[in-house]
């Protein structure tokens, strides 16, 4: 048995509103595939269907080789799913909590307490096991829940936003877990409305209005970004910025903060002097120019505009 | 002469019991900037922002806001400053115009400043084609958008944003970060908390909280050099952690 997932021809409306359109997808055995899209593009209701919460209308969602819509009870023992607002008992302790979702799938009782041993000291909760659920902090909270869903030990992992409002540190902790969880093989599906997330995982797949645009290797994305993008410090950036906006030579102008990216189809051979006579002329004193690679967020604002 | 500073902290200090939540800060921003104050969960962000609104009182030290006392002026502050948060307190079953005219209402503008505030917040958002639908109704880049609005107005001098963007995809984040630098480039000064490290990169200077204290206030850049890394995450997550 392959723990894969595999969407041909995924269709869902609700009401007039064409949610999934035809939406094709393969995630591999093992490894880390980070699902990215604006808000409203169907992201969830991907992981819903995936999950058997949602039915489609049209299409096939293989997960671990068995068809989510007639075996769902059998994909139900080898899939996890972290919803956005995952449901835990606040007046429950960490331990608690655990062991009702333990009891819910059934995991019999002998095994359950090794389990929980072990996931409390894999996502670092053991000192708090005994604490009310309500007390944690939001980065806790959302260590506690995928806990909850890796209590049957899934072998696919659906993982929908799940760092958001959850500060640096915490996220980066919750990042190494699930890179400890790929290394001994599960396979992970992870939404994320964050581009240094995504540039975390081994591929990405950008979703917009319910289809799959692009899907690659973060290491590769700059292959799929065919203008030049050039960094340029200077001493008033937001002026600057201003006045490349202006201008209308460029196909984008951001500023942040310290720095402004521009991004055109000319060389940067061609930007670099119109640039250069452009702030110069209003007094703006250029510190650096240099070209730089496609990050995955220009990629993501270019596929979507 | 005109004082340079929108916010002034010395020494603010607040305990509940026995635990310090604040301990002894001091920091200034100046007018015009967009300042980060971040910090991990817990570790006072929150509780200062209180009291910068005039929404709690210190235990002890000064804050100046647009040069009013924390202590003593907490009405004329309350008036001068604009707060937006990442529940963004809109009413859903109103229409956007009505939570952009119930907002200037609260901030008690007259039906003649009210016409001009919606015409400025519709022209420098793009909201207008959503006007009338319900709030419910529209995606939620647009509702951060109308969240921002409400809170400016009545053209606040500072603007308070906590976790403004949680959750938003870029192209909405990026479109709202450059109304921020729209209203800093205006003249309001903008006091900005996030989790997100390439958002503090936006901002002019950046603080780092932890346990109550400032460990590092700079600019990004300033902090990135003086740190030795890469990213403000990595300088984030190196002071933090030690």
């Amino acid at each position: 048995m392959t723990f894969d997932i595999k969407i041909v021809g995924l269709k869902k409306s609700f009401g007039s509103i064409l949610a999934i359109d035809d939406l094709h997808l393969d995630v591999h055995e093992g490894e880390m595939l980070g699902l990215i899209g604006p808000d409203g593009a169907g992201k969830t209701t991907t992981l819903r269907m995936l999950s058997g919460l949602l039915i489609a209308d049209e299409g096939v969602c293989l997960v671990g080789g068995k068809n989510v819509r007639s075996e769902l009870s059998a994909v139900r023992q080898f899939i996890g799913y972290m919803p956005q607002r995952f449901s835990l008992y606040p007046d429950l302790t960490v331990a608690e909590n655990l062991r009702f979702f333990a009891d819910l799938f059934q995991v019999n009782k002998e095994e359950r307490e090794n389990r929980m041993k072990r996931l409390l000291e894999f996502n670092r909760l053991s000192p708090f096991s005994n604490r009310r659920t309500a007390a944690l902090s939001g980065g806790m909270k959302q260590k506690l829940a995928l806990s909850c869903t890796l209590i049957h030990t899934p072998k696919i992992l659906l993982l929908d936003e799940p760092t958001t409002g959850v500060d640096p540190v915490s996220r980066r902790e919750f990042w190494d877990i699930l890179k400890e969880l790929r290394a001994s093989g599960v396979t992970i599906l992870v939404t994320t409305p964050y581009m240094d997330e995504a540039a975390k995982c081994n591929r990405v797949a950008f979703i917009h209005n319910g289809k799959i645009l692009l899907v690659t290797e973060p290491e590769k994305i700059a292959h799929h970004y065919k203008n030049t993008v050039l960094e340029i410090v200077c001493d008033q950036n937001v002026k600057a910025a201003k006045i490349l906006i202006a201008s209308k030579q460029f196909d984008s102008v951001h500023s942040f903060g310290d720095r402004v990216h521009l991004s055109s189809h000319q060389t940067s051979e061609q930007m670099k002097p119109m640039i250069k006579n452009l702030v110069e002329i209003e007094n703006i004193q250029i510190n650096s120019m240099k070209e730089i690679s496609a990050s995955i967020e220009d990629v993501f604002v270019e596929l979507l505009n | 002469m005109e004082n340079e500073f929108s916010v002034k902290v010395q020494e603010l200090t607040r305990t509940f019991g026995d635990f310090v939540a604040v301990d002894h800060i001091s920091f200034q921003v100046y007018k015009g900037e967009i300042f980060g104050f971040l910090g991990a969960n817990g570790a006072g962000k929150t509780t200062t922002i209180k009291m910068l609104c005039g929404l709690l009182m210190p235990t002890s030290g000064t804050a100046y806001v647009s040069d009013f006392d924390i202590y003593k002026q907490t009405e004329e502050i309350k008036q001068n400053i604009g707060y937006m948060s990442q529940k963004f307190s809109l009413y859903e079953d109103l229409t956007v115009e009505e939570n952009l005219e119930f907002y200037g209402g609260i901030y008690g503008l007259n039906n003649h400043e009210l016409k001009i505030a919606c015409s400025q917040a519709v022209h420098s958002t793009g909201l207008g084609d959503h006007l009338h639908k319900l709030t419910r109704d529209i995606p939620l880049g647009w509702k951060q958008r109308l969240a921002l609005s409400c809170a400016i107005m009545h053209q606040p001098k500072i603007l308070f944003l906590d976790e403004p963007t949680g959750g938003v995809d870029p192209i909405s984040r990026r479109n709202f970060w450059s109304l921020i630098y729209d209203l800093a480039d205006g003249g309001t000064t903008v006091f900005v908390t996030t989790h997100y490290m390439d958002e503090a990169e936006y901002c002019n200077r950046l603080s780092i909280m932890h346990d109550g204290k400032i460990i590092a206030i700079g600019s990004p850049r300033e902090l990135k050099q003086s740190y030795q890394k890469e990213s403000i995450e990595d300088v984030f997550i190196d002071l933090v952690k030690k």
